[in-house]
């Protein structure tokens, strides 16, 4: 034996293993283990799919009572064939992690506060925000309750599990999906609490954007004084067209929310001004201020068939992959088909052989921060209603990779948990001991509303399906094959008084406590108008006839919903593909109004030539949103120039980001009066400035920016948007990036950025339904299926697919049908 | 002109056999994926062979192995993960280089541990 050549040969070897099998970082970012990873037979080359592969396959599970049919169509949508209800949830759980277990670990853990767990001591703002948040804290609440009350959803979560489960068994470590290789670590149980923390994820992005915007008006209160944030933030929207009609009379209240005495020096600070500003950590992004959507139903009395037609667009983070999944179930007790969510059981939006439902976010506060006075740096005793009183301390744990755990000590007071403290501070929290109130935080059977709605026959198990649903607040539209159609708005709404929870309130006694939850009964709805649809856009929901205060106006886009009746209300003889085509409508209602206000105070012939180059290119727009629209870039760019002009005065010289004032803020007074004393600059003391001067300030400073995007030649509306569907990761490379597509904020086809119309579905209700749907994104999540991305193009340029929803033997023998997966019990 | 044609064929015995035996022992994906270093340096045991040649035998097997497992993965795949991971590496999206840098992982570890197996047997 040569035993130094052989020493240093095998150094070298297992020098070369060991750089090879652990991350190694390279700036800012961690390799995946790059042996590994590149190996053939364990890393990401096994998740290279087969072109063409087919998706036959038998399986064998114990815990199914029966036997199920799987048939998968030509867009790898499964129709769920079973004897019974809860075999059916076990395979969709089977589905769900077969195609999209990363997403679904991935998802729960950003809820749960787990990413640094795998990614690392960075992720503790985001982990610290949702643990404090409550998130845990909400899901152990509905988990609690669902055990305790509800043996029927206790099974259906606990099949759906059971199914995510026996997939995770049968799955080979080299065959776990991508992401765990590239980020290097494992698939872990699922379990029922997963499924309701993913719930809560839900509510937190469809409600939790008062987190961020009740601190941040407080403090914009606090910069500029009341007076002026009521002129800036005014709650009047002029041109509101709510989803029940102006003029509809409400029940009387049974609730009267009474504002305390008081309360305009302690609570809405009229008097004090400008406190002065201080800065500590960052916190994690606040949910889309676009978390929305459209929905609508058109009665028979409007389309040609003589049948309603549903329509439902939820419009949110455009992700891959995507946060749903189609499928069809079908047992004994109902057959459903729509948009599921990978990590919960049954279908979210979609329809069955009886009716179709849809939903929109109500946008209703349901979220409120209260100040606490602690007894001492301990926070074991907190001042409530004259003595003190003892929190309950909740602990938790944050295992952190690479680093020790951190321990979260959060006081749980009578408000709710003390989210922030002397531990815990954001830019915007300013120092304060807060505890957040949240309808969140209560146990929630919103799972039940699904599995009923999947069920459901007509209105009224329909009405009795959604008088579950708390949280987040939606709007459900409803039709029938029978001709029924309806809106509702649920959830667990606060009776408030007027700008009660705008801002954080005193929390020393319970005077500023919820007087009462709003009876289902009096929630804002709609059955068979005369108009012949209803519809909801985000928009307020009442007018200022209903009784109770709704929220602050920003949670209300106003245009969207605008658009939306103005054409239904002159559609008739409407088709499915006239629904189509008002989903992906591009028409800017806004730059209706705006435009024409903008021309009122400007005086082109004082412009330069090239703003009035450019003034011309927004005159001569045809208001529609296309991605080709030169026009819509350059009305966007001026317009929010003018309302930086008219603003940024004002803004300027906080240390803290403010809220910007609403868009139909400044259109509203250019339309009143053209005396708007806030459009003169306070920074100039020698001159008062006028709109006009703004507006004309305004275009000469978009003019500059403008020609750098026309000299890039990012002037059409879709390059300079650059709308894209990003990985959960934002890696670029797995993402679909500048798609060819119009629409934006207060359009119909609300896509944005990387926001927009995530799932869109029409349903014509005809005694064998005929629907039509698709999500941004593909049913497979494997960045290395042809499956990942199928839709997007799709999406991109307005198509749709026509959904397959048939009874077995039907499908069977259907031309699209592809494969079958068999799943027996022994 | 014998010996040579023994050596050439024991040669080819060791890249085939570490080959199939790297394969063989790839399929279990409970193993560390580094598990054919100890296959390679048992089979440069066995069959004795100068270090050079090891080391050329085990890097080849192993080596050609990945090679062609990715290069049959890829064309089946249509490049379209391959693709991917040549942007996420700083590779500007060469499925090539991707390929390319794979097959070398196989090589020099391949190499590497049949060349430490050589010099078990070797004496001095």
């Amino acid at each position: 034996m040569r035993i130094l050549p052989f020493i240093a040969s095998t150094l070298v070897t297992v020098g070369l293993i060991t750089v090879l099998n652990v991350q190694l970082t390279i700036g800012k970012t961690q390799t995946p283990k790059l042996g590994y990873f590149l190996s053939p037979q364990h890393g990401f080359w096994k998740n290279a799919e087969k072109l063409g592969a087919g998706f036959d396959a038998s399986i064998v599970a114990k815990d199914l009572k029966g036997n199920v049919d799987v048939y998968m169509d030509d867009r790898l949508v499964p129709h769920i064939y079973a004897d019974n209800d809860e075999d059916a949830y076990f395979v969709q759980g089977f589905l769900h992690a077969k195609f999209r277990l990363w997403q679904m670990d991935f998802q729960t853990r950003v809820a749960s506060g787990r990413l640094s767990e795998i990614a690392g001591a960075d992720k503790l703002t985001i982990d610290r925000f949702f643990r404090r948040l409550g998130m845990v804290y909400g899901a152990e609440q509905t988990e609690k309750f669902i055990n305790e009350n509800n043996p029927v959803m206790k099974a259906t979560v606990e099949a759906y599990t059971a199914g995510v489960n026996a997939y995770l068994k049968q799955l080979s470590p080299e065959d776990i999906p991508f992401e765990y290789k590239l980020m290097n670590y494992q698939p872990e149980e699922w379990s029922p609490k997963k499924t309701y923390l993913f719930l809560m994820f839900m509510s937190y992005d469809l409600t939790g954007r008062a987190a961020a915007a009740d601190l941040q008006l407080t403090n914009t209160r606090d910069f500029l004084g009341y007076d002026l944030f009521d002129k800036l933030y005014t709650n009047q929207q002029d041109s509101l067209d709510p989803i029940i009609p102006k003029g509809t009379t409400f029940a009387e209240a049974s609730l009267h929310p009474i504002q305390p005495a008081g309360a305009d020096s302690v609570y809405l600070k009229k008097q004090t001004l400008n406190t002065a500003a201080q800065n500590t950590s960052a916190s994690p992004e606040a949910p889309d201020k676009n978390n929305g959507s459209n929905n609508w139903a058109v009665s028979g009395s409007k389309t040609k068939s003589g049948r309603p037609i549903l329509c439902s667009d939820p419009h949110l983070g455009l992700n891959l992959p995507s946060l749903w999944y189609e499928v069809q179930i079908t047992t004994p007790t109902h057959s459903t088909y729509g948009a599921s969510f990978p990590g919960s059981p049954a279908v979210i939006i979609g329809f069955n052989d009886s009716l179709a439902w849809g939903v929109t976010n109500a946008g209703r506060d349901v979220l409120d921060y209260y100040e606490l006075k602690f007894k001492d740096s301990t926070q074991k005793e907190y001042w409530f209603n004259g003595s003190w009183q003892a929190a309950s301390n909740r602990q938790e744990i944050i295992k952190v990779k690479d680093s020790a755990d951190v321990v979260e000590n959060i006081a749980m007071t009578h408000w709710g948990p003390a989210m922030f403290d002397t531990h815990y501070q954001n830019v915007q929290s300013m120092g304060r001991n807060l505890a957040v109130k949240w309808t969140g935080h209560n146990a929630s059977t919103g799972v039940e509303t699904f599995y009923k709605l999947n069920r459901a026959k007509n209105y009224d198990d329909y009405i009795n399906a959604i008088s579950l649903w708390k949280c987040p607040g939606q709007n459900f539209v409803f039709a029938s094959k029978t001709g029924d159609i309806a809106i509702k708005q649920q959830g667990s709404f606060v009776a408030r008084w007027d700008r009660q929870g705008d801002f954080i309130m005193p929390g020393v006694d319970s005077s500023y406590d919820w007087q009462g939850i709003i009876p289902n009964e009096e929630n804002p709805m709609m059955k068979n108008p005369e108009r012949g649809f209803v519809s909801s856009a985000n928009q307020k929901s009442v007018d200022s006839t209903y009784p109770y205060y709704l929220g602050t106006a920003s949670s209300f886009p106003l245009y969207r919903g605008i658009s939306v009746n103005k054409r239904l209300a002159i559609m008739n003889q409407m088709t499915p593909m006239d629904m189509q085509g008002l989903q992906t409508d591009n028409y800017n209602v806004f730059a209706e109004v705006a435009r024409p206000a903008l021309n009122k105070f400007m005086d082109q012939t004082k412009l330069s030539p090239d703003a009035q180059r450019m003034v011309m290119e927004m005159n001569h727009w045809d208001l529609y949103n296309n991605a080709n629209s030169k026009g819509t870039t350059v009305f966007k760019i001026i317009w929010d120039s003018v309302e930086y002009a008219v603003w940024g005065d004002e803004m300027a010289g906080s240390k803290l980001p403010l809220t910007k004032p609403e868009a139909f803020v400044l259109v509203d007074q250019m339309n009143r009066d053209s005396n708007f004393s806030v459009a003169d600059d306070i920074r100039t003391k020698d001159k008062i400035e006028t709109l006009k001067d703004q507006v004309q300030l305004g275009i000469e400073k978009a003019t500059k920016k403008l020609l750098e995007l026309e000299k890039d030649n990012k002037l059409a509306w879709a390059s300079f948007k650059a709308t894209s569907v990003n990985h959960l990761t934002k890696i670029p490379a797995l993402s679909r990036l500048n798609l060819p597509i119009g629409g934006g904020v207060n359009i119909i086809n609300a896509t944005t950025e990387n926001h927009g119309p995530s799932w869109r579905m029409v349903v014509h209700l005809t005694d064998e339904i005929e629907a039509y749907g698709l999500y941004p994104g593909g049913q497979s999540g494997n960045p290395g299926s042809p499956y990942y991305d199928t839709f997007v193009d799709y999406w991109a340029a307005g198509k749709y697919y026509r959904l397959l929803f048939l009874p077995k033997a039907k499908l069977i023998t259907n031309e699209r049908t592809k494969w079958r997966i068999q799943f027996k019990n022994a | 002109m014998k010996s040579n044609q023994s050596a050439i064929i024991k040669f080819l015995m060791a890249t085939i056999v570490s080959a199939l035996l790297a394969y063989a022992i790839g399929i279990y994906g409970n193993l560390p994926w580094w598990s054919f270093v100890i296959s390679n340096f048992i089979v440069a045991i066995a069959i004795d062979q100068k270090p050079w040649k090891a080391f050329i035998s085990g890097a080849l097997g192993v080596g050609l192995l990945w090679l062609t497992l990715a290069l049959m993965i890829d064309q089946q795949n249509g490049h379209l993960l391959s693709t991917k991971v040549a942007n996420i590496l700083p590779l500007k999206g060469s499925t090539t280089a991707l390929i390319a840098i794979t097959a070398f992982v196989g090589f020099i570890l391949g190499g590497l541990s049949s060349l430490s197996g050589s010099y078990v047997r070797k004496a001095k």
